[in-house]
């Protein structure tokens, strides 16, 4: 029995995170089947190149050109059907969590996400989860034949294959034309910020309360060469805007110092900052997942702390 | 139009959480709860959408402690009905989303709305999010990561989110059920004289034919993740702290 991995892809390079996948897969051992959508099997071809996985299960239809949830739905239903795998894996992404617990009840299968570690246990498989903003450790059995949702970053990605994978076509009733459809593809809207390039970024979480404190830990951005940032509950509350994002649904960074204040370290945080190369976090709750990440840290008060640093700085 | 909304009450993260003895589940009974962070995002953005559209909204919520104060609550931000849909605490194992979606989406199919909105995540979804469940139990199409709803001639126009602030725009045919994650707008400050005017006001309930699903709780434990190797900690007042802090930057030669 196979493994199956849904590839995702945008503008023609393979994700992150389906490559990590791919890894996985190997390292527990068996075959290992990558389900490709693309618009054509060009489209699928040079995806599928380099993918180290023994069978490219494919759907080419103009319909899967772009992710649309419905569509993408069907097709990983239908691959499931047409190769029963022994384990389905998702990276945890719009689309993991768009799909795996709808494939999970049209397939009857079992299905575990936030998974950080993976191994084969008996007939089946122990997966290591976090849950609660990343304060507690979940350790389940997942039984064969079931789907996991992998954190991004959870393994490294390793080599592409030097081979090719056969190619096999897989028919998909895809609808009349779908009751998703795909109006436009948006960019980032940069505003003149580009985060990635910052080599140091002061970042503020929910902890901030409002705009009050917010010039607070500017002026210790400003001090450091720093740029400012926030976590998602940061601009969602539109203290700071979206270009100043850092995480799942923001941006990416590795700096070389990541200072934060107040974030508790939420694992769609951590997907976004935890390559940063010196990361020291403030925060009141000695339990804040950020504490077993960053490098440095301190339980405190951080409107304390900050006046207090921007002094020595100043 | 006629949106329902799905709020729910969850786990107060700044608390310091407890294992239950079995250590299956946290320790429910000292714990604080309070209103899913993205189910106010999904409230809010239903109340936008009655302000630009004339929908009606309807805010729906699993009975329990604290669950009638949170519809209140709804009602006040401006939802135009709640309802509470009863469940026997000694009859569910699970309070996950996979395990209490089939009771949501048999009060969707009894309150039949155009648009279902329900906050992307709960801190708590070990097993799948409830917006896909809901889309699996319903039949509706689901489309979750959504930061924008537009209504318009009976179709719903969305932005749905990916990784590194790409986004796309899909147009969606109704009914649908939307994972939101974040409103158009922050939501908004709810004054405490209109909290008070619904001090009497009775949260009906609402009878449902479903029952909890079985989810893989029992093959579950949980645990506190180890930290010690973590964070290298810093200690003292916050003048002691500062220190250290400007020293370790200027040993690793980010100031002078």
């Amino acid at each position: 029995m196979t493994i199956l991995v849904l590839i995702e892809h945008y503008q023609g390079g393979v994700a992150d995170g389906s490559l990590e996948l791919l890894t996985l897969a190997r390292t527990l051992g068996g075959p290992v089947t990558a389900l490709v959508l693309a618009g054509s099997m060009a489209d699928v071809a040079t995806l599928a190149a380099g993918l180290d996985a023994d069978t490219v299960l494919a759907v080419a239809a103009p319909a899967v050109a772009r992710y649309a949830s419905s569509v993408y739905l069907r097709s990983l239903n239908a691959a499931i059907a047409a190769c029963d795998p022994e384990l389905v894996l998702l990276s945890y992404s719009t689309a993991g969590i768009d799909l795996a617990a709808g494939a999970s009840v049209a397939t009857g299968r079992e299905m575990v996400a936030y998974v950080t570690s993976l191994t084969r246990h008996g007939a089946g498989f122990a997966a290591c989860s976090q849950v609660y903003g990343g304060k507690l450790l979940a350790t389940s059995t997942l039984p064969a034949q079931g789907i996991a949702v992998v954190m991004p970053g959870a393994v490294k990605a390793g080599p592409r294959s030097t081979g090719d994978a056969p190619v096999q076509t897989l028919t998909v009733d895809l609808g009349p034309d779908g009751c998703i459809r795909h109006l436009e593809t948006l960019v980032p809207e940069s505003g003149g910020i580009d985060l990635t390039k910052a080599a140091r970024i002061v970042c503020v979480g929910r902890a901030l309360g409002n705009t009050d404190k917010l010039p607070m830990a500017e002026a210790l951005a400003k001090l450091l060469g720093a740029e400012i940032a926030g976590s998602r509950p940061v601009i969602d509350a539109g203290w700071l805007p979206k270009p100043r994002q850092i995480g799942k649904s923001g941006t990416k960074v590795k700096p070389k110092l990541y200072l934060m204040a107040g974030v508790s370290g939420a694992p769609e945080h951590l997907e976004g900052m935890g390559e940063s190369e010196l990361i020291i976090a403030l925060n009141s709750d000695p339990r804040a997942p950020i504490f077993g990440k960053a490098h440095y840290g301190a339980v405190c008060d951080m409107f304390e702390v900050m006046p207090t640093l921007i002094q020595k700085l100043s | 139009m006629k949106i329902v909304v799905i709020q729910r009450l969850e786990p107060v993260l700044t608390e310091e959480l407890e294992l239950s003895d079995d250590g299956r589940d946290i320790d429910r009974e000292w714990i604080g709860f309070a209103l899913n962070q993205f189910d106010d995002q999904a409230l809010e953005q239903a109340v936008l959408l009655k302000e630009s559209n004339g929908a009606t909204v309807t805010a729906i919520a699993i009975e329990d402690e604290g669950s009638d104060k949170m519809l209140k609550n709804a009602l006040a931000r401006g939802a135009d009905a709640a309802f509470q849909i009863p469940l026997d605490a000694d009859d569910v194992e699970s309070r996950s989303s996979r395990a209490l979606a089939p009771l949501y989406a048999a009060a969707i199919r009894t309150l039949a709305p155009d648009l279902v909105l329900v906050g992307i995540l709960s801190n708590s979804d070990l097993y799948g999010e409830l917006a896909p469940y809901l889309g699996a139990h319903t039949g509706w199409p689901q489309i979750s990561a959504v930061t924008e709803v537009r209504l318009a001639a009976g179709k719903a126009t969305v932005r749905q989110e990916y990784a590194g602030g790409r986004a796309a725009r899909f147009e969606v045919d109704t009914p649908v059920i939307i994972g939101l994650q974040t409103a158009m707008q922050p939501p908004r400050y709810v004054a405490g004289s209109k909290l008070r005017d619904l001090l009497k006001v009775q949260i009906p309930e609402l009878e449902v034919d479903g029952a909890p699903s079985a989810d893989m709780s029992h093959g579950t434990t949980l645990a506190l993740p180890d930290q010690s190797a973590g964070a290298v900690m810093f200690d003292g007042d916050a003048d002691d702290i500062a220190t250290s802090i400007h020293n370790l930057l200027k040993e690793k030669g980010f100031v002078q």
